[in-house]
């Protein structure tokens, strides 16, 4: 190594410049994040208020609210939720039960693999399995592309959860007889239930940020809509049609909508944060 | 887990259907327990549905790419012509535009997210790592709609009054470097992505660099290494797994919709100007999709989706496998994803 020609102190010197610099980095990257969330509640806190969160949208000019688009993401995310937790889950405990083989490993591989396909590639595929043959947008269809990003996401976290639960419950469940289907419901998923919600609160809040898999399968509307064949607003797709376009007023409600937005993401990632560090 | 002995089969069941269904049955549940086939085989067909979204993901967006594939061809990929009035349709600008942004995101958010994940493995102490780690995977909660709405009102204008200036008068020699200042264009593009792969990186990195053994620091650190040559020890036994962490954040810029869509000025032109308006794969399907008149145009779209979905699908099964290398065992893969 052509360091033992460098002395001590310069060797030093370097270690403590690239120490701060690593320090930097990491500096700079909370630095960011603080001043993206102070921006959105400096410029969300003004547009905000009671009108605003039930009302449906209306001209410029007029005011208008995004009640329309909240009931819409509910709705959104409880289809995708009623679609993608349980085969989600059940494809964890499989990967997690029996998933040792070759097939266990492939399904594992593609899990992996699809939770990095973009989601805009999840919303064309929903269009052409859902709104073409229904010949309509629909919020069905938008339920179904968010319930293909979450699938793969619980069923990893699924399994990591299950792995996690000791191996001497299942043998004790075993051993008194109990048949595996058995152990694996009322014994292992109980004992990995709060891991697993956790996954699945994790899942739900990060396909709740999606908008690309949204334009061409929910669509978007200026009304409440409770039907599910119907097309269906967002909060995300209408804070992307306020941003681009060109009237001051919506631009105040897009930012009025992010924080409502961010403010659910945030109460969702840092409450599981401190659940699951009560628990462990 | 095994722990009863199949039951064996009768002699009656010994040939023709009897025979196999029991082999059935075994293969599902080595218990021999009624109960337990019906539940393995229901999980199973969860497990497939996976299978299935991937086969039915290819096979969908083919079937509806068709007519496209059919008139364009190869030629597709290398045309430049994005014109839906003469039914013309060429990947090019849009391969090229999700091509530099990308590399332009890497550029800028590797040496960032490497120093993040060693700051937050190698250097702090355990109290401020665990925080700071939180904080910054907060930055990946933070969805792309709203990167893009920051990016328009915030870091355009400044990239465009501040930034973009100083870099045409000290480096405007490069040809990367010249053209009208607008604040949209592809320099915007590669800043807000590299700002939404960096903590994606560094939270894959910190997995790889917590996997490597202890005692390659003891070593170093016994051998009279600084702090930072320790950390160099660490980072070659890493490497593999670094660069799996880089593909997969490569993986994610190439697949990035919203916040592009919304900063890069959606112009199909091929430019060498990083000043220039540009436009990528996902924010053409984004844009032009709803409004695609004509199936040949619709089609078009979906086959880029098509491709879209093939280039991500292989980088980040690359990504995915360089990372397992280094990480198997420990229980890092699932924060990986």
């Amino acid at each position: 190594m052509q360091d033992v020609n460098i002395s001590a102190a310069r060797r030093r010197a370097i270690s403590s410049v690239m120490t701060t610099l690593t320090a930097l980095c990491a500096f700079v990257a909370v630095a960011v994040l603080l001043v993206i969330l102070g921006y959105i509640a400096w410029r969300g806190v003004g547009a905000l208020n009671w009108r605003f969160l039930v009302e449906t949208p209306k001209p410029v000019g007029e005011g208008g609210g995004i009640g329309n688009a909240i009931v819409g993401t509910f709705i959104l995310l409880a289809l995708a939720s009623v679609i993608g937790l349980p085969i989600g889950v059940a494809a964890g405990v499989y990967l997690a039960e029996f998933g040792t083989g070759r097939f266990g490993q492939l399904v594992r591989f593609l899990a992996d693999t699809l939770t990095g396909v973009p989601s805009i590639v999840v919303g064309v595929f929903a269009y052409t399995v859902v709104v073409l043959p229904l010949k309509q947008f629909s919020a069905l269809a938008g339920g179904v592309a968010l319930a293909c990003i979450m699938i793969p996401i619980v069923a990893r976290t699924t399994e990591e959860m299950i792995r996690l639960v000791p191996h001497s419950l299942r043998e004790g469940a075993l051993a008194l007889g109990a048949p595996q289907w058995r152990v694996t419901l009322d014994i292992v998923l109980p004992a990995a239930m709060s891991g697993i919600a956790t996954g699945a609160m994790l899942a739900v809040a990060r396909v709740s940020g999606e908008t690309a898999p949204l334009l061409f399968t929910a669509f978007g509307s200026r009304f409440f809509n409770l039907y599910l064949d119907q097309p269906t607003a967002s909060l995300t797709v209408q804070i992307y049609n306020y941003a681009i376009s060109p009237y001051d007023e919506w631009h105040a409600q897009a930012w009025a909508a992010t924080l409502v937005l961010m403010t659910l993401i945030l109460v969702i990632n840092i409450g599981v944060r401190f659940m699951t560090r009560r628990k462990v | 887990m095994r722990p009863l002995q199949p039951s064996p089969p009768t002699p009656a069941d010994a040939y023709g259907a009897g025979a196999r269904r029991a082999r059935w049955r075994e293969t599902l549940a080595p218990t021999g327990n009624a109960g337990d086939a019906l539940f393995r085989a229901a999980l199973l067909l969860a497990a497939l549905v996976l299978l299935l979204l991937v086969v039915s993901m290819i096979a969908a967006m083919a079937a509806n790419s068709r007519l496209s594939l059919r008139a364009f061809g190869f030629g597709f990929l290398t045309s430049r012509a994005w014109n839906p009035v003469t039914g013309q349709f060429g990947a090019l600008p849009f391969i090229y535009g999700t091509v530099v942004s990308s590399l332009l995101a890497l550029l800028i958010s590797v040496p960032v997210s490497l120093g993040i994940a060693i700051f937050l493995v190698e250097q702090a102490p355990r109290q401020l790592a665990r925080p700071v780690a939180f904080i910054i995977e907060l930055l990946a909660a933070i969805p792309s709609v709203i990167y893009g709405l920051w990016g328009i009102f915030v870091l355009a204008p400044v990239l465009r009054e501040h930034v973009e200036p100083l870099l045409a008068r000290w480096l405007g020699w490069l040809p990367l470097l010249q053209g009208p200042i607008t604040g949209i264009g592809l320099l915007t593009g590669g800043v807000i992505l590299a700002i939404m792969i960096t903590p994606i990186i560094a939270a894959v990195v910190r997995d790889v660099l917590e996997a490597v053994p202890v005692t390659q620091r003891e070593a170093a650190l016994a051998l009279g290494a600084t702090r930072w040559e320790t950390t160099r020890v660490v980072l070659a036994n890493a490497a593999s797994g670094i660069a799996g962490a880089i593909i997969l954040g490569l993986g994610r810029a190439i697949g990035e919709t919203m916040a592009v869509t919304m900063v890069i000025g959606n112009r199909p032109q091929i430019s060498a100007s990083l000043f220039a308006p540009s436009y990528t794969i996902a924010s053409v399907i984004a844009n032009e999709f709803t409004e695609a008149t004509g199936d040949i145009y619709l089609s078009a779209l979906v086959e880029l989706g098509l491709i879209l979905f093939l280039v991500t699908f292989v980088v980040n099964g690359a990504a995915k496998l360089l990372v397992w290398g280094v990480t198997r065992g420990t229980s890092g893969t699932a924060r990986a994803a």
